[in-house]
């Protein structure tokens, strides 16, 4: 009897450990209540309300869900090679890849936001960082697909981007890695971080009829790293917030080195007056390499350029475009309200989240309210900025954005917690567990001037019991909250590809309207396209071969081709010629070292095949296109090097004739 | 037993052909703007699209005919012949004395829909297996593939 009670005491500390150990918040179980499934529910062959465009962190892509369902929907390449679609593998996109490093297959993607007027999404183009290599895309809401990619010179980690002013008329690119600038000789100490070392902020301009990118300036500042930003709306519009951390410009174990200081900065930039500066003639021309590269739509192909001058402007010398707010411990998000009247920054070493006013800003910088100088800029007086703090929010506090009723939402890393508070009174409203860790979070239409206060979505970083185990490596996985009511109500967990940071969630209607259905063929102006079978040929250049093939259900023409030889270097330019929506067609050639086309109706697209072995080789398309899709396939014959079979191709009859009689 | 079996036989055939009866929900969007009301009776004389009477001179009009040879080259060659030999589809000489103008341009431009309906159609995909797609052919380039049509019919 007493042996039992001391194994049950036994059990239960082992519980209440086990339970303490977990960190887990309380209640995972009852979080979910009874209608959660109906307000998520989308029935099948029904639209979603929302598209879902989420950033793929490491794989380097993003993708699109719908909401509330939470339905994958489509994976955009952006930043890495995907054999699924051909991308980085045709010959057509592979200048998509190319920067000053040359071919780059992968990268890091971050942050998505979608282009903007008066505050307010359009639906036209969505912006992506890569984190690893410096460079910015937009991707064109039309075709889903990658239109354009700008590298960034003078760059190291391009985190905090990339922002949108409130009409697009800049997306921004902030170095986090401060390193020295590409026109001095980098071959310096590491310990000279704090001589040597430069922080650089990057403008892009977006052309308003097109998209088009061009890196008009950028504004170097002293070395730390950059974390977020955003760009002021409303009453703020023309200015630009930055967080930083390692104001202590340590080179070395950050972990501690970076968290010494009791505050470090927001970096308020007026970009209106860097404008005048530019068109003054105040910036100084540097020699720099950066490819540009762009996606051509009637031509099907990528170009890539390669740049060399960019304007640099100093802040350290041009002394009214920024100004140094601190802020409390390492702030990470930056977060500007609908109005553009408050800043939230994060500061995700400490206990509070400072809210700052932008009139008490613009006024401090009037009175020349400075509590000293950094590398040359004035240092504003935290207290003089600060509107308010919301205290004790939770622990860890990364993020915020705002709904339709003057509300804002925080995550909290380490607490595990959105955390919902009154931006007027700062008092906290509600609070919900995430399962686990949440990152980035984001309300529809949650950082424009008209925020949608239906739903929000929380990114996490853990997911560890959440769903069926997969090995070492579990799903990421995102939160569907409604946010409707006073409460915050979780309503379903969704995985995600990639690791999820920053989102973006657009009504539909905004852009389901514009979709591309499929490219007209008489508008194709592909070098390689074959318009009709008649024009379909196999062309020999010396060791070159073009192979001019049409795709269509469901035979690929020519479908018999002789007098390849090793050593030769074959391009199948393959041109579909469906013109009806959903039909594309695919091509795989068994060997290649590359991958399959994926070709939209009315497109053209290249593989190159180098063959390395005599044979028969078989081509088939890949995509399921209609009940003869099995039926779709040829033979590509491959004689010796000095072998003297001439070129012959054909569809529908045995070639060459000669050889048929025997 | 028995009895059961083809109770259950007779459940799953009213059921699949219920299902016939739905339109199928894919690449219908875009071509149902150009349908006309789908509770009229189907007229397999005419077919169902926008034509309903083209009229058709005496001669051929050989521009008409010219042009729509070029549309027939990048939008339909590559599954009908011009002889009577079916390849993907049926070959298309003697097409124009079986069916009327109309039904041809309707059944060019608003492939979809009559495949669902045509009891002609459905019974050459029986044999084909390939739905006609649709080429987003225009209503001038309908008109001209139908003179090109009388054209290469008239070849001897």
């Amino acid at each position: 009897m007493k042996k039992n009670s001391i194994s049950k005491f036994a059990i239960a500390t082992f519980s209440l450990l086990l339970f303490f150990g977990a960190c887990k918040p309380k209640n995972s179980s009852n979080a979910v209540s009874a209608d959660a499934a109906a307000k998520a529910y989308v029935a099948p062959g029904k639209y979603d309300e929302f598209y879902n465009f989420v950033s793929g962190g490491f794989s380097g892509q993003m993708s699109v869900y719908g909401l509330p369902s939470g339905r994958l929907f489509r994976v955009i390449p952006v930043f890495s090679v995907d054999p699924e679609k051909g991308y980085g593998y045709s010959e057509e996109t592979k200048p998509m890849l190319n920067t000053s490093h040359g071919f780059v297959p992968w990268d890091d993607l971050h942050h998505v936001q979608l282009s903007r007027v008066g505050g307010e999404y359009d639906g036209k183009w969505l912006f992506g960082n890569a984190n690893n290599t410096p460079r910015v895309a937009r991707i064109d809401l039309k075709t889903f697909r990658t239109a354009e990619i700008i590298e960034l010179p003078n760059s190291a980690g391009n985190h905090s981007s990339p922002f949108l002013t409130e009409n697009t008329e800049y997306v921004v690119a902030g170095t986090r890695f401060s390193v020295p600038p590409d026109d001095v000789n980098g071959d310096v100490p590491i310990n000279t971080y704090k001589q040597n070392f430069k922080g650089t902020l990057s403008f892009i301009s977006v052309r308003k009829e097109d998209g088009q990118m061009d890196l008009a300036f950028q504004i170097e500042c002293p070395g730390f790293n950059f974390d977020l930003s955003r760009a002021g709306k409303g009453v703020s519009h023309g200015w630009f917030f930055f967080s930083t951390y390692n104001t202590e410009q340590a080179n070395t174990l950050l972990e501690v080195n970076a968290s010494q200081k009791d505050k470090d900065f927001i970096l308020a930039i007026n970009w209106k007056k860097a404008e005048e500066y530019l068109k003054a003639g105040k910036g100084r021309k540097k020699a720099v390499r950066y490819a540009h590269n762009k996606y051509n739509e009637e031509t099907h192909t990528a170009t890539s350029e390669i740049k060399t001058e960019v304007i640099v402007l100093s802040a350290k010398e041009l002394k009214d475009i920024c100004y140094f707010i601190p802020c409390p411990k390492s702030p990470h998000g930056i977060d500007v309200s609908p109005t553009g009247e408050y800043f939230v920054g994060s500061g995700k070493l400490a206990a509070t989240i400072p809210v700052f006013a932008f009139d008490k800003m613009i006024k401090s910088i009037q009175a020349k309210d400075f509590i000293g100088e950094f590398e040359g800029i004035p240092v504003l007086k935290y207290e003089s900025v600060l509107y308010g703090e919301v205290k004790k929010p939770g622990l860890g506090p990364l993020h915020t954005e705002f709904d339709n009723k003057g509300n804002a939402y925080t995550s909290m890393f380490v607490s595990s917690e959105i955390v919902k508070w009154n931006i007027k009174d700062l008092k906290i409203l509600d609070r919900v567990p995430t399962y686990y860790s949440v990152g980035h979070l984001t309300v529809a239409g949650g950082d424009t001037k008209t925020p949608n206060g239906k739903y929000l979505v929380a990114y996490n970083k853990i997911t560890k019991d959440r769903y069926l185990p997969t090995g070492p490596e579990l799903t990421q996985s995102a939160q569907l909250y409604d946010i409707s009511g006073d409460k915050m109500q979780m309503i379903l967990d969704f995985p995600t590809i990639g690791e999820p940071h920053y989102a973006q969630i657009a009504p539909a209607d905004l852009i389901k309207n514009n979709s591309t259905k499929f490219y007209k063929i008489a508008e194709n102006k592909n070098k390689y396209v074959a318009k009709g079978e008649s024009e379909t040929r196999v062309v020999r250049e010396g060791k070159t071969v073009h192979v001019y093939m049409t795709a269509i259900r469901s035979h690929l023409s020519p479908d018999n081709i002789e007098g390849i030889k090793i050593g030769d270097d074959v391009y199948f330019h393959i041109t579909n010629l469906e013109q009806d929506w959903d039909v594309p067609h695919g091509f795989g050639i068994k060997g290649a070292a590359t991958a399959e086309l994926l070709i939209m109706p009315g497109e053209t697209q290249t593989l190159k095949w180098t063959p390395d072995r005599v044979g028969i080789v078989p081509i088939y398309c890949t995509d399921f296109c209609s009940a003869l899709h099995q039926e779709m396939q040829g033979y590509v014959r491959v004689s010796p090097s000095g072998s003297n079979v001439p070129i012959t191709y054909s569809l529908g009859t045995n070639m060459p004739k000669a050889e048929v009689k025997k | 037993m028995k009895r059961t079996l083809v109770l259950f036989t007779i459940l799953i055939t009213v059921y699949a052909c219920g299902n016939q009866n739905h339109k199928p929900t894919n690449s219908t969007e875009n071509t149902s703007t150009t349908a006309t009301s789908e509770t009229e009776t189907y007229d397999p004389e005419r077919g169902e699209g926008k034509f309903s009477n083209v009229e058709v001179s005496p001669t051929i009009e050989s521009a008409k005919a010219n042009a729509g040879e070029k549309v027939y080259s990048v939008k339909c060659s590559s599954c009908h012949k011009l002889s009577d030999e079916k390849l993907v589809g049926p070959g298309w000489k003697g097409v124009t004395g079986r069916y009327k103008p109309e039904w041809i341009m309707n059944f060019a431009t608003n492939p979809d829909p009559m495949i669902d309906k045509d009891p002609k159609v459905q019974a050459q995909l029986e044999i084909c297996l390939v739905r006609m797609p649709n080429q987003n052919i225009s209503d001038e380039e309908a008109r001209n593939i139908y003179e090109f049509m009388r054209k290469n019919d008239a070849k001897k």
